[in-house]
C-alpha cells in the first residue's frame, strides 16, 4: 500500500498552522498523532494534497486545569491523557475511557483531539465528551468559537468544523466530586472498536436521589448519542438494581443500532441493556469516589 | 518542505541517519527500504496487525501508521538493536526455548512491544501482557506458546535488558 502524494508542511507555531489551512482549505488535513488519517489515506480513502503537522507543536501540547475545566490541547496523546493526574481527579470519565482505546501502541502516537474530531461513532472519546457536557474550541485565523460536545458530532466522520478551522483544545468541566462514573464496552477483541459501548455519569442529590444522569452510548449510530427517556427515568430516584433494570429495557427499546458481521442489530440492542446496567452499577459504586 | 520530499534525521539502533524520501513513504518503508533493517515486517499496512511495531523514543509505536517525517529527530529501535544469530537478546531466547513462535511473520512486532513493555513495566502481571499484546496478531500458534515465552523471558530476568 502506498499512502498517496502530498505536500508535507510543518508549522513552527499555531498561528503558521492557521494560516496554512486558510490558505489550502479543503485541500489540507491536519496531522497529529496520524493514527486514524495515515491508515484512511493508506487505504486511499482520503487524499489530501496538504498535510500540516501539528504534532509538534508544544504550545498545543499541554493538559491544564483553568477556571473550572480540565483542557486537552490538540497535540497531547492519549497516553498522556491516561497518564495525568489531573485527568485522573478532575475528569475521571475521560482517564477511564482511556485504556479501551486501541493498543498501548496508538495510544502512545495518537492525540485525544485527533479522535475527537475524526468523529468516528464507535470511538470512545465523542462519548466521553458528549456524557461530560464537554466543549470544543475551535480557531481559525480570523477569530475563535467553542462549540458543545452536543452540537460538534454531526454525522458520520463528520463534526461541525469548516476547512480552515483547527481543534485546538477540549474542555472538560471539572467533574462533580459527589458524581460517579463508568466506561464499559463490548469488542471482539480488547483494543478494537467497540460493537457498542457506553460512558455513563450519574451525581445525587443530598438526600441520595438522583440529580443528573447521562448516558451516552457509542457504536450505535452515526454519532455518540444520549438516550433521554431512560436519562429521565433516573433522575429523581434513589439508585437501585431495579431502577436500573428499567433503565436498561428504555435503553434497548430506544436503539436502532446498525447490524454487521461483527453482530446483529438485535444483539446490539440487548448490549444496550447490558451496559446500561454495568455502567450504572459501577457509576453508583463511584459516586464521591472523586472527592 | 515544499515539494514532496522531506529530509529527515532518525537515530536507528544507535546510529543516526540523514536522509531525504518521499514525504508520503511511511517509517516502516523507510526503515526496509532505504535503511535495509528488513527485521521490522509490514502485514496489513493499516495499524491493526502490530507486526511492524518498533519503538520510538522508547516507546512502542506502529511503524506503517507513522510518515518517517513524523520521526525526524526521534530514536528508533527495531528488532535488529535486540540481538545478534550468535547471541539473542533474553526475550528472543526465552521464546526460541518455549517454541513461542511457529512461522514468526509476527515475531518483530511481538518482540518489540515485549521490549517496550518491560523497559516501562518490568514486572508485568500475566493480565497486563495479555492486554499489552492484544495489539499484536498471530495467525499460527493460538498465542498461548507466546504468552508463556513472554513469562520465562520475565523470570530468566529479561527486564534487566529491556
Amino acid at each position: 500500500m502506498k499512502i498517496p502524494r502530498f505536500t508535507y508542511h510543518r508549522p513552527a507555531t499555531e498561528e503558521e498552522a492557521l494560516a496554512m489551512l486558510t490558505e489550502f482549505g479543503e485541500d489540507a488535513k491536519v496531522l497529529a498523532g496520524g493514527q486514524s488519517l495515515i491508515p484512511l489515506m493508506a487505504l486511499r480513502l482520503s487524499r489530501p494534497a496538504h498535510l500540516i503537522d501539528i504534532g509538534g507543536l508544544r504550545e498545543l501540547a499541554a493538559i491544564r486545569e483553568r477556571s473550572g475545566t480540565v483542557s486537552v490541547g490538540a497535540a497531547v496523546r492519549h497516553v498522556e491523557v491516561e497518564r495525568s493526574a489531573l485527568v485522573a481527579r478532575a475528569a475521571p470519565l475521560a482517564a477511564a475511557a482511556m485504556p479501551h482505546i486501541g493498543h498501548g501502541a496508538i495510544r502512545n502516537r495518537g492525540t485525544a483531539c485527533g479522535s475527537l474530531a475524526h468523529a468516528d461513532p464507535a470511538a470512545e472519546l465523542p462519548a466521553v465528551a458528549l456524557a461530560a457536557g464537554a466543549s470544543f474550541v475551535v480557531r481559525r485565523a480570523s477569530g475563535e468559537r467553542t462549540v458543545p460536545a452536543s452540537e460538534f458530532f454531526l454525522g458520520y466522520l463528520t463534526c461541525d468544523m469548516g476547512p480552515d478551522e483547527l481543534l485546538v483544545e477540549w474542555r472538560l468541566p471539572t467533574w462533580p466530586v459527589t458524581a460517579g462514573w463508568s466506561v464499559q464496552e463490548v469488542s471482539r477483541r480488547h483494543g478494537d472498536f467497540a460493537l457498542l459501548g457506553m460512558a455513563a455519569m450519574i451525581d445525587t442529590d443530598p438526600v441520595g436521589r438522583i440529580s443528573t444522569a447521562a448516558l451516552s452510548l457509542f457504536g450505535a449510530a452515526s454519532t455518540p448519542i444520549r438516550v433521554d427517556a431512560a436519562e429521565k427515568l433516573l433522575t429523581g430516584e434513589p439508585p437501585s438494581a431495579a431502577l436500573f433494570d428499567e433503565a436498561a429495557e428504555i435503553v434497548k427499546g430506544q436503539l436502532d443500532p446498525p447490524g454487521d458481521l461483527h453482530g446483529t442489530a438485535a444483539y446490539r440492542k440487548h448490549l444496550g441493556a447490558v451496559l446500561t446496567r454495568r455502567c450504572l452499577s459501577e457509576a453508583a459504586g463511584r459516586l464521591g469516589a472523586a472527592a | 518542505m515544499s515539494d514532496d520530499r522531506c529530509e529527515v534525521t532518525v537515530t536507528v539502533n544507535g546510529e543516526e541517519r540523514s536522509l531525504a524520501v518521499e514525504c508520503r513513504r511511511t517509517l516502516a518503508e523507510v526503515l526496509r527500504e532505504d535503511l535495509g533493517l528488513t527485521g521490522t515486517h509490514l502485514g496489513c499496512e493499516h495499524g491493526v496487525c502490530g507486526a511492524c511495531t518498533v519503538a520510538v523514543d522508547g516507546a512502542a509505536a506502529r511503524s506503517c501508521l507513522m510518515l518517517a517525517v513524523q520521526a525526524d529527530g526521534c530514536e528508533i529501535e527495531t528488532v535488529e538493536s535486540l540481538g545478534t544469530e550468535e547471541k539473542l537478546h533474553p526475550i528472543q531466547q526465552a521464546m526460541w526455548d518455549e517454541h513461542g513462535f511457529q512461522c514468526a511473520f509476527c515475531a518483530p512486532g511481538f518482540l518489540m512491544t515485549v521490549y517496550c513493555l518491560l523497559r516501562e513495566n518490568p514486572a508485568p502481571t500475566p493480565e497486563e501482557i495479555r492486554e499489552e499484546l492484544s495489539g499484536n496478531l498471530c495467525r499460527c500458534t493460538g498465542y498461548a506458546s507466546i504468552l508463556t515465552g513472554v513469562q520465562a523471558a520475565l523470570s530468566r530476568g529479561a527486564a534487566a535488558d529491556a
